[in-house]
């Protein structure tokens, strides 16, 4: 095992260097830079001295491989830099919005997991009965529906109800604050994020955990123990249950990967200041040091979540062994 | 393909296609409404001209947050326009979208996969990383970084959602031409002397259809909700341009209380379309391979 984790982590590195290379690539290819930018915002007159001089101080002036060592040296010494665009540390700048992103997506997971596993379970034990046609109608609506459409929708939703239970509107707050300062502030604002987004990845889950479970149900112990006279509901949460959850958990643990980095839209609807914001906007000031360092630290925990779900398999299931 | 001649009389008679199509409503009645729900858009698609009467994007400020009437069946936007109208050629957006990127996407990652799968060796394990990149980048990042270089517009929306398709294709696909490449008649055409290419092409690609066919059936209705996202961004189609999830930006969301047909109607269209897809793209996934399951 020790030895797998091993070797899957030096696998890591190929992956996280291409993908280095890819975003250092496709920054450059973007016309301009963040200096012409910069003074085109500040309105003032494109004084070839003055970009030269911002140039030189941001390290610009280099050639494009000295940039990109400095790059990778930044990357293997996790010193990411200052932002180009704001001059602040971007350890500082990825910390205070990660924290949000982390919440949102953390809510969303445990939101999805509470409601994929015992409906898809139900949705599978009772098969083909109103039940099953219910979940899984409320799951394949879930996965059609955009979760920006659903975020609206739940928005125009507080609207009316506030105003009909209170008389005026009552809107999410929107500066963030730490859930263990205010944790009524922290999750009114947050919950309503993790119920769009959760939605979507519990129907996923869902379906997922139905045709788990359905298959699990038709194995011999299956039918051995109920003919050993074990009860049903024992029978289905001890025998079925544990088995047809790893398929699960896969779908669990790359979901949670890609919504620390795909909240984009979630947070442009309910107007977060998450990763995903600071993404778009880092792209726009054609900010290199910013945009590297967060497509790196996404990469990565996409590249960690799957080790972990890899590991977390082998230990839930003692069948399966990574020898090789 | 090896194929082998029966002797006549024993040649299974084939069904008609019209049977066929009976046979398999009969059988997934929901993938039978998933496809319905598929003709009616693309038949909304190619007649918008007829079954529409107003023009999708011109102004008419005589008639604006209109609600939902005769006149105006879904109503009409801020500026405007008709709802209904926007969403019939909003249509032709989602499906060009849809369809070309993901047969684009799917088909080099089909070729892809299968060559990956038949050369092996370090070919395949240095595809394989390339492939793990590709999956690991955020699409956004792409997309964004897509629109920085090229600028927006439909073709580079479809650039931006054909890339991120092709790895996940090329892996399924390859999975099952690791099986196909094992089987004898591969062997059997290499002792033919036939060259790669022509084993690639013509022996291991047909043999990996059902699963190529599911991948870019699933991929036609994910295309159209990234399409959406993209467009609800700014980052995707550009006014005046009508596409769904651009008419869920900005005005749907301020008028969402007094107008709220502008930002119901749209996310409707969004979710039928891709509901249609997936529904279908199931039913035809256990009708063309029960085994297989995504």
């Amino acid at each position: 095992m020790l030895r797998y984790v091993i070797k899957r982590l030096l696998l890591m590195i190929p992956t996280l260097f291409g993908a280095a290379v890819l975003v250092f690539v496709l920054m450059r290819m973007v016309p301009g830079d963040i200096c012409v930018l910069r003074l085109a915002t500040g309105g003032g007159s494109m004084d070839p001295q003055v970009i030269n001089n911002c140039r030189l101080e941001l390290g610009l002036d280099k050639p494009y491989f000295a940039q990109f060592l400095a790059f990778l040296k930044g990357l293997a010494t996790l010193d990411f830099g200052n932002s180009m665009w704001t001059g602040r540390p971007i350890i500082s700048e990825v910390g205070l919005r990660f924290q949000l992103s982390l919440q949102v997506a953390i809510m969303a997971t445990v939101l999805s997991i509470m409601i994929a596993i015992p409906l898809g379970t139900i949705s599978a034990v009772k098969q083909n009965t109103w039940i099953d046609y219910v979940v899984r109608g409320f799951s394949i609506a879930g996965v059609a529906m955009p979760s920006f459409w659903l975020g609206i929708l739940i928005i125009l939703g507080i609207l009316i109800t506030s105003k009909a239970w209170f008389g005026r509107p009552w809107m999410p707050p929107i500066t963030y604050v730490p859930i263990w300062q205010d944790p009524l502030y922290n999750l009114s604002m947050l919950v309503w994020p993790a119920l769009a987004t959760g939605y979507r990845y519990s129907a996923v889950a869902t379906r997922m955990t139905r045709s788990a479970m359905l298959e699990v149900l038709r194995e011999d112990y299956v039918r051995t123990a109920r003919a050993k006279g074990l009860f049903r509901k024992l029978i289905v949460r001890r025998h079925a249950l544990r088995n047809a959850l790893l398929p699960v958990i896969t779908i669990i643990g790359i979901e949670f990967a890609f919504l620390m980095g795909g909240l984009v839209v979630t947070e442009q609807v309910f107007n977060l200041n998450g990763l995903g914001k600071l993404f778009v906007e880092s792209v726009s000031n054609q900010d290199y040091n910013m945009t590297q360092a967060l497509v790196m630290l996404v990469v990565a925990i996409f590249a960690f979540t799957n080790l972990a779900v890899d590991v977390v398999y082998a230990w839930l299931d003692p069948r399966i062994r990574y020898n090789r | 393909m090896a194929t082998i001649t029966r002797p006549a009389d024993q040649a299974p008679s084939r069904p008609s296609p019209l049977a066929l199509l009976w046979q398999f409503c009969v059988q997934n009645p929901l993938g039978a409404a998933g496809g319905f729900l598929v003709l009616v858009m693309i038949v909304m698609a190619v007649s918008a001209e007829v079954v529409t009467v107003y023009d999708p994007t011109s102004n008419n400020f005589g008639a604006m947050l209109e609600p939902p009437s005769r006149e105006y069946w879904l109503g009409t936007d801020q500026f405007g326009r008709d709802v209904y109208t926007r969403i019939v050629f909003g249509a032709r957006t989602a499906l060009l979208v849809g369809f070309v990127s993901a047969f684009v996407g799917g088909t080099i990652g089909l070729v892809l996969g299968v060559a990956s799968a038949y050369f092996g060796g370090r070919f395949d394990l240095v595809f394989q990383r390339v492939m793990d990149v590709l999956m690991a980048f955020p699409l956004i990042i792409l997309a964004l970084a897509v629109v920085s270089i090229f600028g927006t517009g439909i073709q580079n929306v479809i650039l931006a959602i054909t890339v991120p398709f092709i790895p996940r294709c090329a892996r399924v696909v390859r999975s099952s031409a690791l099986a196909v490449r094992e089987t004898p008649f591969i062997d059997a055409a290499r002792a033919c002397g036939f060259g790669h290419t022509r084993i690639v092409l013509r022996h291991m690609v047909p043999n990996v259809m059902a699963p190529y066919l599911i991948m870019v059936t699933a991929a036609v209705g994910q295309a159209i909700l990234i399409e959406a996202s993209l467009s609800f961004l700014g980052l995707g189609v550009q006014e005046p341009v009508p596409a769904w999830g651009l008419m869920l930006r900005g005005g749907a969301q301020e008028y969402a209380e007094s107008a709220p047909w502008v930002a119901i109607f749209p996310g409707v269209a969004i979710s039928l379309a891709v509901f249609g897809f997936n529904l279908f793209g199931d039913a035809l996934r256990d009708w063309l391979d029960p085994k297989m399951k995504v």
